[in-house]
């Protein structure tokens, strides 16, 4: 059984930060691997690890950069790894979920996986929608918001529990080839190991643009355009408490007190 | 293409979620501004009851498709499909829970429509759908256009009203071709989770931690602060993913609802899905060295600095 999980490098934002357009200026940026995808990358090694699946196989669509991201799935047990780029995207200033699944589509007829794991959501732009809309569009079916998996050697079937709101479970049995949406908790990802590490520099890391996978650029132009960025408003007025941590505490002791909910 | 709009209701164990009568609303504004009608499906359960409910102000049709019990992520996309075909809506609004993750994207590709998720605000400007959304965990929102005659989104739970209001929507039955063979996967039931000792939901001050706490043995700090206080302990959701604290703690979307006299976020950023949990608590507090984190747009009193200089402090203050 073969699982291809698509990763995600994420932007994270300083606490401080500068608005330059519609993007955060880079000075205020760093970069990580999607949290969610983490925890797909850990479900789709322990797998292997189990003997249910034989090969792990991680996408990104970044550009060169994002191979250092990429080379953490690696080391932390994938076995090999597809980055998806050129220079088409490079203009592209939002790729939206139809321009994902436009790309993600075209590996996953390359590659013919029994599993997909995506994460539930990225924790930059957060559609929350590329994985149910790339098994739509790949005639797979599909599970959003997987928070436990149980799958055995030779199984058609994934069984599934789906975490709802309100701490409810919805128990699930899913008919493979499927793509599933993976949530944070489901597992604990590991740590990559240094010998991880060192292996992850010997594995396969295979460039792919559009082209070579047969994507028209009109697929990835997308239908949605940012027009604006900017800080959200605050509806509360909130009183800050000013100064060092004794008289900011003391502060909030009075308030505590004042509020009968502490002596 | 009509001017017409199409909202998708949600339901579980036999009950409407809240959710049903906000995408009402959103879906009435566009309504508004588009000058078409409104119309409302219900996919599955009792949906004639379902119907007598969703008749409410605004709404000029109510689509019933009785088929099936609970949602099925397979018949809720056929259904939908099916219906936004026979009456071309402009615009189609699904709620952005659980559930309208596990469909909206789909009818979104198989009607080959742009969709924007998770919108906290939704307007148009001529023939163009603006969306109004968060990006980097609420640190900031944008507005993003939709340059196509038919759309589809998702909208953020409890940031439209409800709509409370009767009306007097037509019901309509309608026939969908539901191809069984299609149905590649069953729901066989549903569990509880996040019992256990401590009920947080009853508390009246609770001390809740979030990642700002870095390691697991810095809950020691917590817990000392916890007990000088005579407080609850509570967390966001990565202390329980963590394995840090059991499920029971977890305030949130997926974990508990509380509403005590006094919420005390720490290190918690105050996430959409955390503040579901929470926004409900009568005075809340943040203690987060990050000025502009969201939990500052609901906080009633904040601290900006640092937790590991502040709490001591606080412990201080009760010993
Ligand atoms: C379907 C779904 C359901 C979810 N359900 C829930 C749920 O029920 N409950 C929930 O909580 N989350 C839930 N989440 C996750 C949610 O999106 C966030 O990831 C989570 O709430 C973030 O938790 P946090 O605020 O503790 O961590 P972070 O977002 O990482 O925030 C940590 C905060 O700590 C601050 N900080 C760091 N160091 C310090 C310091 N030394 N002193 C003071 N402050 C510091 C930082 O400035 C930051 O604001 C759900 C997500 C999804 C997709």
């Amino acid at each position: 059984m073969k699982v291809l999980v698509p990763v995600k490098e994420v932007a994270t934002v300083e606490d401080e930060f500068e608005i330059d357009g519609t993007t955060i200026d880079e000075r205020y940026l760093g970069a990580d691997l999607n949290e969610w995808d983490d925890y797909a990358i850990e479900e789709a090694v322990q797998l292997e690890e189990d003997g249910i699946v034989d090969e792990v196989v991680t996408v990104t669509i970044g550009d060169e950069e994002t191979e250092q991201t990429i080379r953490q799935a690696l080391a932390k047990g994938a076995d090999r790894a597809i980055r998806v780029w050129d220079d088409t995207l490079e203009d592209v200033d939002l790729l939206d979920v139809g321009a994902k699944v436009a790309i993600l589509e075209a590996i996953v007829e390359a590659e013919d996986p029994d599993l997909v794991l995506t994460g539930v959501q990225s924790g930059d732009d957060s559609f929350g929608a590329t994985g149910v809309a790339l098994a739509e569009a790949v005639g797979y079916q599909w599970g959003a918001v997987v928070n436990q998996l149980d799958l055995g050697a030779g199984d058609e079937t994934a069984s599934v529990h789906r975490e709802l709101e309100g701490g409810i479970e919805e128990l699930t049995e899913i008919d493979l080839p499927a793509v599933l949406t993976i949530q944070t908790g489901i597992n604990e990802p590991r740590y990559a190991s240094l010998r991880g590490i060192r292996m992850a520099q010997r594995k396969d890391l295979d460039h792919q643009t559009l082209a070579d996978l047969g994507v028209e650029a009109d697929a990835v132009a997308g239908d949605l355009r940012l027009t604006a960025m900017y800080e959200p408003e605050s509806e509360s007025d909130t009183t800050v408490f000013e100064g060092g941590a004794d008289e900011t505490a003391a502060a909030l002791a009075d308030l505590l007190r004042e509020k009968g909910v502490a002596q | 293409m009509s001017a017409d709009v199409l909202a998708v209701a949600e339901h579980r164990q036999g009950e409407l979620r809240d959710v049903s009568r906000e995408v009402v609303t959103a879906g009435t504004e566009l309504a508004g501004e588009t000058g078409g009608d409104l119309h409302v499906a219900v996919v599955g359960g009792d949906v004639e009851t379902f119907a007598d409910a969703l008749t409410l102000e605004g709404v000029d049709t109510v689509h019933t498709v009785a088929y099936g019990e609970e949602f099925n992520h397979d018949v809720y996309t056929q259904a939908v499909t099916q219906l936004a075909d026979a009456l071309e809506p402009a615009y189609l609004v699904m709620p952005n829970s659980v559930n309208g993750l596990d469909y909206a994207p789909a009818v979104a590709t198989r009607l080959e429509i742009p969709l924007v998720t998770d919108a906290v605000g939704l307007a148009t400007e001529g023939d163009t759908l603006v969306g109004t959304r968060e990006m980097y965990g609420g640190k900031v929102e944008t507005t993003t256009e939709v340059d196509a005659e038919q759309a589809a989104v998702t909208i953020r739970g409890a940031e439209w009203e409800p709509t409370e209001a009767a009306g007097d929507a037509t019901v309509e039955a309608f026939e969908a071709d539901i191809d069984e063979d299609a149905i590649g996967s069953t729901v066989t039931g549903f569990e509880e989770v996040a019992g256990g000792d401590v009920d947080i939901s009853e508390a009246d001050l609770l001390v809740s931690i979030g990642r700002g706490i870095e390691e697991e043995e810095n809950l020691d700090l917590i817990r000392e602060l916890v007990e000088a206080l005579d407080a609850t302990l509570s967390s966001s959701r990565p202390i329980v993913d963590a394995g840090w604290l059991p499920a029971n703690r977890q305030v949130g979307q997926s974990g508990k609802v509380v509403t005590p006299d006094v919420y005390i976020a720490i290190g918690i950023s105050g996430a959409v899905q955390h503040v579901a949990g929470m926004k409900g608590s009568e005075t809340i507090v943040a203690i987060n060295t990050d000025p502009n984190a969201p939990i500052m747009d609901i906080a009633d009193y904040a601290i900006h600095d640092d937790l590991f200089d502040v709490v001591p402090a606080l412990i201080e203050q009760f010993s």
